[in-house]
C-alpha cells in the first residue's frame, strides 16, 4: 500500500495536495497496490482527494495536530503507515515535507528520497526514483533499498490528474507524543503564490539599478498574476527581501514561466531556475550568458521592453 | 551552551557538473570544493554569535574521509574550538544521520544547513532530532536564546512562522540566520593548533544508492523577439510554449 501524507494550510487543500495523491496513485498503479490518503487536523474536504485517485482517506483528528510539529507530525504518519501496512509513504518536499521526510526516514529505519520529479521506476526488487542534484544541474537515478520507502515530491513536476472520485473519509486514531515546538505566531502573505509552488515568476536583477526601479516588474508580475522574484546581489544589496532570492544558495523554482530581467545569468543563478518549463530573458547586453538558457530573448532596454510586454499582455487578456 | 554544527564539503557553487562515461559517478577531476554555505555562512556563524554573546563551546562535526580536512580547518579558522571528523566515505543520509546522532549526546543545540547544495536533500537535521528524540526546526532564518529556551523563526511556503522549543534542539539554518565571515590570518594561524579529533563511523547499512546521474537535455537556441514586438513574445508564449 502507498500512503500520502496529503497536508492542508488552513484546513484547505492546495495544489501540492493534489499533485501529492496523483503520483501516489500513480506508485501504486506501477506497484499493483492501492493508494490512501492521511489527512492530519481539523480539515475540509478531504475524501475530494479520492478524485486524485486515493481509493480511501484518512484523518486523524487531535488536539495535538493544530499545529505543526515535526516529531508530532512524524508519528502520526509513521503510526498510520505501521497501522495499515504502508511500505511507501509519500509527501510534500515543501517545508513541512522538508521538516518530516528524515524523521519518517529515521523512524521507520527506511530508505527515503527527498525532492523526486518522477514517478519510481519498478524492476522486480529494485526502486528507482529520479530527483534533481545540484540545484538541478543533474539528476540522479536513486534506489531505495529498503523494505519500507519514504518519499517527497518536488512541487510542480507532474501535473494534477483526475483518475477517481470523491470518497468517504474514515477517522483513524494514532498515538501522539506531547509537541516540542510551541508555534507562537504564523504569517502568510495574502493572495500571492509562494515562489516554489508558483507557476509563472517575474523576476528582476541588477540591470533594474535600484529598488526604487521595480514598478516595472511588479507592473508585469500583477497582469500575469506572477509572484515576483530577484537575484543574489539585489537581495544582497537589500533591494528585495531575502525570500525573493531564486538561485542556488536561494530558493530553487519550477514554474511554466520564468521572465527575468536584467539578470546576466550566473551559473548559481541558472542552478535555481533552469528546471523552469519556459525561460524568457530581457537584458540589454547580447553576450549575456543567460540567453543560452533561454527559450525567448528579447535584446533592449528592460525600462522600455518591459512596460511595452505588460501593455501586450493587458491586451492579450482583455481580448 | 554547547554547540555542535554539522558541515559538509560540496564542490564549490560555480562547478559545472560532468559525469563519468558510464554514468555512475560525477567526474571529479579538478573539482573545487567548499564548505556547504549553509553551513558555513547561517549556521556555523549564529553559533559563533551566541557563543560571543553567552560563552560556550562551538564543535565542528563531519563525516568524511581525511581530504575533508582543509574544509575543516576552514571552519575551525572562522572560529570554531574544535572539530570531530567520523572517518567514512559516506553511505547515504540515513548512515550520515547515525554517524553525527553517535557524536551529539550532551549537545544543547546542534546545528545543520537547510541543506546541502550537491545532494539537497534537506532530511539529515530531521534524521538527527528523530534518533535523539529532540525538537526539529527546518530552514530557521532566525534564533534568539534566552537560557534554554530557544525563539526560533522558520520559513514556509510563502511566510513565516515563530515557534519555540527548549534545548536540546537539532535546527537547520537558512539565508538571514547570520551573516557570512571571513577567517582572518590570525584565525587562519590558530586553526592549525585547534583539535580535529578523527573517530571512527557507527555500524550502519545504507539505504540507498544513486544508480545512475543523468544532465539536463541541452537547451535548443534562443528564439529572440524584436524589442519594439512584445504582441510576438505574447503570441509566442501563449501558442508555441503554451505556458499563458
Amino acid at each position: 500500500m502507498v500512503l500520502v501524507f496529503a497536508e492542508a494550510t488552513n484546513g484547505k487543500f492546495k495544489k501540492a495536495a493534489h499533485e501529492v495523491v496523483t503520483y501516489g496513485a500513480k506508485t501504486a498503479a506501477a506497484m499493483g497496490t492501492e493508494c490512501v490518503a492521511l489527512t492530519l487536523g481539523d480539515v475540509q474536504d478531504a475524501g475530494d482527494l479520492g478524485r486524485f485517485g486515493a481509493s480511501k482517506v484518512y484523518n486523524a483528528a487531535d488536539a495535538a495536530l493544530a499545529n505543526f510539529d515535526s516529531g508530532v507530525f512524524a508519528a502520526a504518519i509513521a503510526g498510520a503507515a505501521q497501522q495499515l501496512g504502508a511500505k511507501v509513504i509519500v509527501l510534500s518536499h515543501n517545508s513541512t515535507g522538508k521538516n518530516l521526510t528524515g524523521r519518517l526516514a529515521a523512524r521507520l529505519d527506511a530508505g527515503s528520497a527527498p525532492g523526486v520529479k518522477a514517478v519510481p521506476v519498478i524492476e522486480g526488487d529494485k526502486f528507482t526514483v529520479r530527483k534533481a542534484v545540484f540545484s538541478g544541474k543533474a539528476f540522479a537515478d536513486v534506489s531505495i533499498l529498503t523494505d519500507t520507502k519514504v518519499i517527497s515530491l518536488a512541487g510542480n513536476s507532474i501535473p494534477v490528474e483526475e483518475s477517481g472520485s470523491a470518497v468517504g473519509v474514515e477517522s483513524i486514531s494514532l498515538d501522539l507524543p506531547a509537541p516540542m515546538v510551541k508555534v507562537l505566531s504564523t504569517k502568510r502573505a495574502e493572495g500571492i503564490t509562494p515562489l516554489p509552488e508558483a507557476e509563472l515568476v517575474v523576476s528582476g536583477g541588477r540591470g533594474l539599478k535600484g529598488p526604487e526601479n521595480w514598478g516595472v516588474i511588479n507592473d508585469l508580475a500583477e497582469v500575469l498574476g506572477a509572484t515576483t522574484a530577484c537575484s543574489r546581489p539585489v537581495a544582497d544589496s537589500d533591494w528585495r527581501p531575502h525570500h525573493e532570492h531564486v538561485g542556488q544558495t536561494g530558493v530553487a523554482i519550477h514554474p511554466n514561466l520564468y521572465i527575468a530581467a536584467g539578470i546576466s545569468g550566473a551559473i548559481q543563478h541558472l542552478a535555481g531556475v533552469n528546471s523552469s518549463k519556459t525561460i524568457v530573458v530581457v537584458n540589454k547586453d547580447p553576450e549575456a550568458p543567460f540567453f543560452k538558457a533561454a527559450d525567448y530573448g528579447v535584446v533592449g532596454d528592460l525600462f522600455e521592453v518591459l512596460p511595452r510586454l505588460t501593455e501586450a499582455l493587458k491586451k492579450f487578456k482583455s481580448a | 551552551m554547547k554547540m555542535l554544527v554539522c558541515v559538509s564539503k560540496t564542490p564549490e557553487t560555480t562547478t559545472k557538473i560532468q559525469l563519468t562515461a558510464d554514468k555512475t559517478d560525477l567526474d571529479k577531476g579538478g573539482m573545487q570544493y567548499i564548505m556547504n554555505p549553509y553551513d558555513e555562512w547561517y549556521a556555523l556563524v549564529r553559533a559563533l554569535e551566541l557563543k560571543e554573546a553567552g560563552g560556550g563551546s562551538v564543535t565542528l562535526l563531519n563525516v568524511g574521509p581525511a581530504d575533508n580536512d582543509a574544509v575543516i580547518r576552514k571552519g575551525l579558522a572562522i572560529g570554531a574550538d574544535d572539530a570531530i571528523r567520523v572517518n567514512s566515505e559516506g553511505g547515504g543520509s540515513l548512515y550520515i544521520a547515525k554517524q553525527i546522532a553517535a557524536q551529539a549526546a550532551g549537545y544543547d543545540i546542534v546545528f545543520f544547513g537547510k541543506e546541502t547544495i550537491d545532494y539537497n536533500g534537506s532530511e539529515v537535521g530531521a534524521m538527527v532530532a528523530e534518533l535523539l528524540g529532540t525538537a526539529y526546526v527546518g530552514e530557521a532564518s532566525k534564533l534568539e536564546m534566552d537560557g534554554s529556551t530557544a525563539t526560533i523563526t522558520r520559513d514556509i511556503e510563502g511566510g513565516v512562522e515563530v515557534v519555540e522549543a527548549s534545548t536540546p534542539l537539532c535546527l537547520s539554518a537558512a539565508k538571514g540566520m547570520a551573516e557570512q565571515r571571513i577567517p582572518n590570518m590570525r584565525g587562519i594561524m590558530m586553526a592549525k593548533r585547534k583539535p580535529l579529533n578523527v573517530v571512527e563511523p557507527v555500524a550502519a547499512p545504507a539505504t540507498t544508492e544513486v544508480a545512475s546521474y543523468e544532465l539536463p537535455p541541452a537547451k535548443s537556441a534562443v528564439k529572440l523577439v524584436e524589442p519594439e514586438n512584445m504582441e510576438e513574445l505574447v503570441r509566442l508564449l501563449h501558442e508555441e510554449a503554451k505556458v499563458i
